[in-house]
């Protein structure tokens, strides 16, 4: 029972304000409904969010320098990075030396500043070796002991790695160096991979993709057509990759696709191409192309087939029946009709191949790596874990903005997943 | 009209149809419709109604035989080329289209002009009283209307075939009743040929020149409304349209156009025969409830045990217990000085010989 008074809210039948009173009465519920999602979303917390987090923290902030070397740390924020570095700057470089040499991080800061200019890495390694017996004046004494401590670029790349919070990692994966000054300029030519590599796995997916539609398009209206217990059992056919290992599948490629391999035999045998001008069909982007493909098909034919099943006869029927040809009823019905499929599966093949690792990096060779297997190789090879970071934060900030791009035009409410 | 097959709009000649190869589903069609002819196909499902449709409409094909529209065979032209208005079940219209798309879908495949296409769907939008509504969507109509602009559209490129397959089965009882009379309306100024499918029978009475009668794939009975009610041929019939009383007999004699029957019980009674098989064969007596009388005024005459008194206003429903069928109904007329009866009470009831159908028995 409700009042209704004149002024006020609507209110209960005891007095207090109705929404209140539903507050109360949905509270239980929904302390029950957290309940119910809590595991999960600890767990997901724990095991993903918090982890990306940190990483994606890490594309921007390295604090190895400011960390191991705090004295220089404070006299470099000091410094404007043209004028010629003083005595003080010296003199605190060389007790953190020192100290770094004593915990044993000097290596750690060695490959930091390394990797804002190359070649530095034994400068500081050596140099600390030495620094606990200099004395005063610190600059004469460095400069004797290498006199690459002259040179100013070394200082810059010193003041680069003592910013903690730097967009210098950022940079590199844009293919920019950032500059002791603040500025940024267009890293040298034969430096810049990743912009090409961006657009080279944009390329890739791309193409995946339209090969995936192109190939699951007439399957999954073939199903969606079929009696149930047919399409059933063809079901089962696509869904049978999904039940085996990845790394079976890829490999399985290989034995296809290699020059010594069936695809090509057989290409041998019909005359096609003769013994010695094998085609090179994997190791290289058509083996990335193919695998991606195969194993990415299923997440086209799934939703596709979903929507089709959906879609009533009678709406191309009665196309038909008012006079439209096969291919109008088709393209002017149907096909409008599949759109939110063909949403669907575009965009989760494109987000998934844009992010794939296995198989370009079992069978793309040099020429099929995608981005992914750059940043496993950063995380893994060159331990460079920010630069590593930048490339994933700017992967993943490109899929958030493919999916807000679908959203303006598709619509997220339009995409059905099965 | 009574069409036949020299000079009928649509025929089906000797039709057959079979999906698995096992089960005919249509068994031998004979069927002629004239040209601006409203027919029904009625039956329950499973009769193979919507079957004969589907292959009018050339969305199935004939398994054996030949099915004409104007003297030209159409079995082998494709649905787009028969030129057939189709109303759907589900109105299938396309959702992601406005209703003035809609309607200018068939007249756009035609290759017709802008212009002519903008007057012809204004005009058919005008005659469903839908004119406002062109630029609306499907989904933001409700069912009726809908159900408007599905018959608009089947009726824009002014075919001289309209097929509809239980058009109304999604509307409320009120808006169908009212939907019925409007699609006869349309029907009687337009002219065109229909064939209409459906399970309904008030709807089939309402609106229909000739009803086609459909069970086991067969047509049981083809006849105007009032002769399928009041002149059943077979049980199907008797049972199917209306309300039936039945009794079960055997044949004792049959002498001109009337049979004597033996019921269960052994009262005997004088029927109309119809389609009993001779002397000594087992019958089914067919009497409408509104035809037996209270009393003994009529040509037969029977016992009858008041079970059960229903009052629905303008007539008294009374289950009564005749001859051992204890589902016996009559209709009495609330008139003034009805007879009076009461539960438990034995009555006399009677009939005319001609209102009483002996038929095949089932």
């Amino acid at each position: 029972m409700s009042d209704v008074s004149p002024t006020g809210p609507m209110l209960a039948a005891d007095g207090t304000p109705l929404k209140k009173k539903l507050a109360q009465a949905l509270f239980l519920s929904r302390v029950r409904a957290f309940g119910l999602v809590a595991p999960l979303l600890l767990f997901i917390l724990a095991s993903f969010i918090v982890p990306i987090m940190t990483l994606l923290w890490q594309g921007v902030h390295n604090n190895t320098y400011e960390k191991y070397m705090p004295q220089s740390t404070a006299v470099l924020a000091e410094w404007d990075a043209v004028s010629a570095p003083t005595e003080e700057m010296y003199a605190a470089l060389v007790a953190d030396l020192v100290t770094a040499r004593e915990t044993r991080d000097i290596g750690k800061v060695a490959t930091r500043v390394n990797r804002e200019k190359s070649g530095t890495r034994s400068l500081f390694t050596s140099s600390a070796r030495s620094a606990a017996k200099m004395e005063t004046p610190f600059r004469e004494a460095l400069i004797d002991k290498d006199e690459d401590w002259a040179d100013i670029e070394v200082w810059q790349a010193m003041k680069i790695a003592s910013l903690s919070l730097t967009p210098a990692f950022y940079a590199a994966a844009v293919d920019y160096t950032y500059n002791a000054d603040g500025s940024f300029e267009p890293a040298e030519e034969n430096r810049q991979i990743y912009v090409f590599l961006f657009l080279k796995t944009f390329a890739v997916s791309l193409a995946v993709t339209v090969c995936c539609f192109l190939l699951g398009y007439p399957v999954a209206y073939l199903l969606s057509t079929l009696p149930m217990r047919t399409s059933n059992l063809l079901m089962i056919l696509v869904l049978l990759p999904f039940w085996t290992s990845l790394l079976v599948r890829t490999t399985a490629w290989i034995a296809m696709l290699q020059s010594q391999g069936v695809l090509n035999d057989i290409f041998v045998t019909i005359g096609l191409t003769s013994d010695d001008q094998r085609f090179s069909l994997i190791y290289n982007m058509t083996g990335t192309i193919i695998a991606m493909t195969h194993i990415l098909l299923p997440f086209m034919i799934l939703p596709l087939y979903s929507v089709m099943r959906g879609i009533s006869p009678s709406y191309v029927r009665a196309a038909k029946s008012l006079g439209a040809t096969n291919w109008t009823a088709f393209w002017r019905v149907y096909f409008p009709a599949t759109i939110p499929g063909i949403g669907a599966g575009a965009l989760l093949v494109f987000i998934l191949s844009i992010g794939y690792y296995i198989t370009p990096a079992l069978v793309g060779g040099q020429d099929g790596q995608l981005i992914s297997n750059f940043i496993a190789d950063h995380m893994q090879k060159t331990l460079n874990w920010s630069l590593a970071a930048a490339l994933g934060g700017l992967l993943l900030a490109s899929v958030l903005i493919l999916y807000w791009i679908y959203d303006k035009i598709v619509g997220i409410d339009n995409m059905k997943l099965g | 009209m009574d069409g036949t097959s020299a000079n009928a709009f649509v025929a089906f000649d000797h039709v057959q149809k079979s999906y698995d190869g096992e089960i005919l589903v249509v068994k031998d069609l004979n069927l002629f419709i004239d040209k601006g002819e409203f027919l029904t196909m009625l039956g329950p499902s499973g009769s193979g109604k919507t079957t004969c449709l589907m292959m009018l409409a050339g969305f199935e094909t004939a398994t054996h035989g030949d099915i004409l529209l104007d003297g030209r065979p159409i079995n082998n032209i494709p649905p787009h080329k028969r030129g057939i208005g189709m109303v759907f079940q589900n109105y299938a219209l396309f959702p992601h289209m406005t209703v003035g798309e809609n309607l200018s879908f068939p007249l756009e495949v035609r290759g017709m002009s802008k212009a002519v296409r903008e007057e012809k769907v204004a005009k058919a939008l005008d005659m469903v009283q839908m004119g406002e509504f062109a630029s609306r969507r499907p989904a933001q109509l409700s069912g009726g209307q809908q159900q408007r602009i599905a018959l608009a559209r089947a009726l824009v490129f002014e075919p001289e075939l309209v097929l509809m397959d239980e058009p109304l089965g999604a509307l409320d009882k009120q808006l169908r009743e009212h939907m019925q009379y409007e699609i006869k309306h349309i029907h009687e100024r337009l002219g065109v040929t229909v064939v209409y499918v459906t399970h309904d029978q008030s709807e089939a009475l309402t609106m229909s020149d000739r009803i086609a009668v459909f069970d086991d794939g067969r047509i049981q009975q083809l006849a105007p409304p009032e002769d399928l009610y009041e002149r059943p041929e077979n049980a199907f019939v008797a049972q199917f349209i209306g309300e039936n009383n039945k009794m079960i007999g055997t044949v004792t004699a049959i002498e001109g156009s009337t049979a004597t029957v033996t019921l269960s019980d052994g009262m005997s009674v004088n029927a109309l025969a119809v389609n009993c098989e001779g002397v000594g064969k087992p019958t089914m007596l067919s009497i409408r409830p509104e035809r037996v009388k209270i009393g003994e005024a009529g040509e037969n005459t029977a016992d009858a045990l008041v079970s059960e008194l229903i009052y629905l206003g303008d007539h008294i429903r009374c289950r009564m217990t005749v001859a051992g069928n204890d589902e016996f109904i009559v209709k009495v007329p609330n008139a003034a000085g009805h007879t009076h009866l009461r539960v438990g009470e034995t009555a006399k009831v009677s009939w005319l010989t001609e209102d009483c159908r002996a038929l095949d028995a089932v």
